[in-house]
């Protein structure tokens, strides 16, 4: 229920709705909570509507942070 | 150092070498002479735990104890009754959530059964769907059964700003929508409270991955104060878990207690304020709500604000919520609260199975029970002659 999926944007229909590529499965959904959304953006996607962008600088972020625990440990 | 590359926002949270690296400097990091008891609230969470297997990677030592944030397992029989009442008696669409269709109620009725009834009972996967049957069958009364955690809030108060622009005064909505910081906060004050003989210590908490992507960090700033408990807001990926896990570790043991966020890439402190404001303009709070488990809790649950109330279902069918206790033999509520786990309870995989629910943990795709039966973390007694 309280799970949401990570979806791309394809392309922007109006002001309020985006069609996104969940991995393969595209939809239409709403994007009206979501700050000047812009294509190829990552969004989180609940119930049909994206909830918030997925930043991707700090997604790397995170996975470098990891990456240096397990070289930390080699 | 090598590069990191991000192939997919899933995958990339997936990598087999990342979680093995978490866990081995977990293991080295926890104080082999103490327990760390962290409760993730999220039944999210608790599928994590399970499907990746990470439970059996961690060190004896750390014990996951499973929270409340099942939105399905939290609803009381007494409000999915009201569904199923709508649904026979009242000759309306009733528009739900594919998790709350098998939840058993009374009289041994679901919504499944009651469609199998002849009741008009639809399986939705967003509140627009209940809005698209409302415009197509104008001369029928649509109702949808608006459940969840504030993840899903936000949706609901779309579906309702769409139907009051479109005109469309043949949709109402039965508000179930149910509030985290107040269970969360209930949890931590049972633990504390002398008079409870079940008292569930927790030592960190798991926070919610999407809920906060909506209420932001500072949601929780005064339950990490008022009781000194770290929190650590995480993705719902096994890499996730398992750095959220090593960041609970270290605070324990440098004895802090702070908010942490893991989940920087979806959470922001503030959270999404544009979904907040829209769940300001149509909901109130509730003066109290039943949750399974958990009893009824003041202020836990919204529902419409007077001015919309020809769209609250419950104004429109005056519908009166009755209290029914569960299942005797289901453990459901002390799961819920976290003191006992699904393999405590003697109908697990016997007189309930994911086909043959006795309880809601059983039926959700985030109860902790069906997380166990689906990823066999229990084995299942062999005398059972129930179903395939």
């Amino acid at each position: 229920m309280c799970l949401a999926v990570p979806a791309k944007i394809l392309h922007l229909i109006d002001d309020k709705h985006a069609r996104v590529d969940f991995g393969g499965i595209e939809k239409e959904i709403d994007v009206s909570l979501i700050e000047a959304p812009k294509v190829n953006e990552w969004v989180i996607v609940h119930v049909g509507v994206a909830l918030n962008k997925i930043d991707e600088i700090k997604a790397l972020e995170t996975l470098q942070m990891i990456h240096s625990i397990g070289e930390a440990q080699s | 150092m090598s590069e990191v590359t991000l192939s997919s926002m899933t995958q990339s949270f997936r990598q087999k070498e990342a979680i093995s690296s978490l866990c081995a400097k977990i293991a080295l990091a926890v104080n082999p002479d103490r327990t760390y008891r962290f409760m993730e609230f999220c039944g999210g969470h608790t599928h994590v735990l399970s499907r990746w297997g990470l439970a059996d990677l961690l060190p004896e030592n750390i014990q996951m104890i499973h929270g409340p944030g099942c939105p399905v397992c939290v609803l009381p029989i007494g409000r999915i009754n009201l569904a199923i009442d709508l649904a026979l008696h009242h000759d309306v669409i009733l528009c739900s959530y594919a998790d709350a269709m098998r939840v058993p109620a009374s009289k041994g009725l679901s919504l499944m059964s009651a469609r199998s009834l002849g009741a008009d009972i639809r399986m939705v996967y967003s509140p627009m769907d209940a809005l698209a049957l409302a415009k197509k069958y104008p001369d029928k009364e649509v109702v949808f059964f608006a459940i969840g955690f504030e993840t899903t809030t936000p949706p609901t108060a779309i579906a309702l700003q769409s139907a009051i622009e479109a005109g469309l005064d043949n949709l109402s909505f039965l508000v179930s929508h149910v509030l985290t910081p107040v269970a969360m906060n209930h949890i931590l004050a049972r633990a504390e409270d002398l008079t409870n003989p079940h008292p569930v210590k927790l030592d960190g908490i798991v926070g919610p991955a999407h809920v906060s992507s909506v209420i932001g960090t500072n949601a929780y700033r005064e339950i990490s104060q008022k009781w000194r408990i770290p929190i650590v807001i995480t993705g719902f990926e096994p890499v996730d878990m398992a750095l959220s896990i090593l960041m609970l570790v270290n605070q324990v043991n440098e004895s802090r207690a702070d908010i942490e966020n893991e989940f920087t890439r979806a959470v922001s402190e503030r959270g999404n304020t544009k979904a907040q404001a829209l769940i300001e303009t149509f909901f109130t709070l509730r003066e109290a709500f039943e949750w399974r488990g958990l009893g009824t809790l003041a202020h836990s649950a919204l529902r419409l604000k007077d001015e919309y109330a020809c769209w609250d279902a419950e104004k429109r069918y005056d519908l009166k919520e009755v209290s029914v206790p569960d299942n005797k033999a289901c453990q459901c509520g002390a799961i819920l609260r976290g003191e006992k786990a699904p393999k405590d309870c003697p109908v697990f995989g016997t007189a309930c199975t994911p086909a043959m629910p006795l309880g809601a943990c059983m039926v959700s795709s985030e109860g902790a029970c069906a997380a166990y039966y689906s990823y066999a973390r229990v084995p299942i007694k062999n005398n059972h002659k129930g179903n395939p």
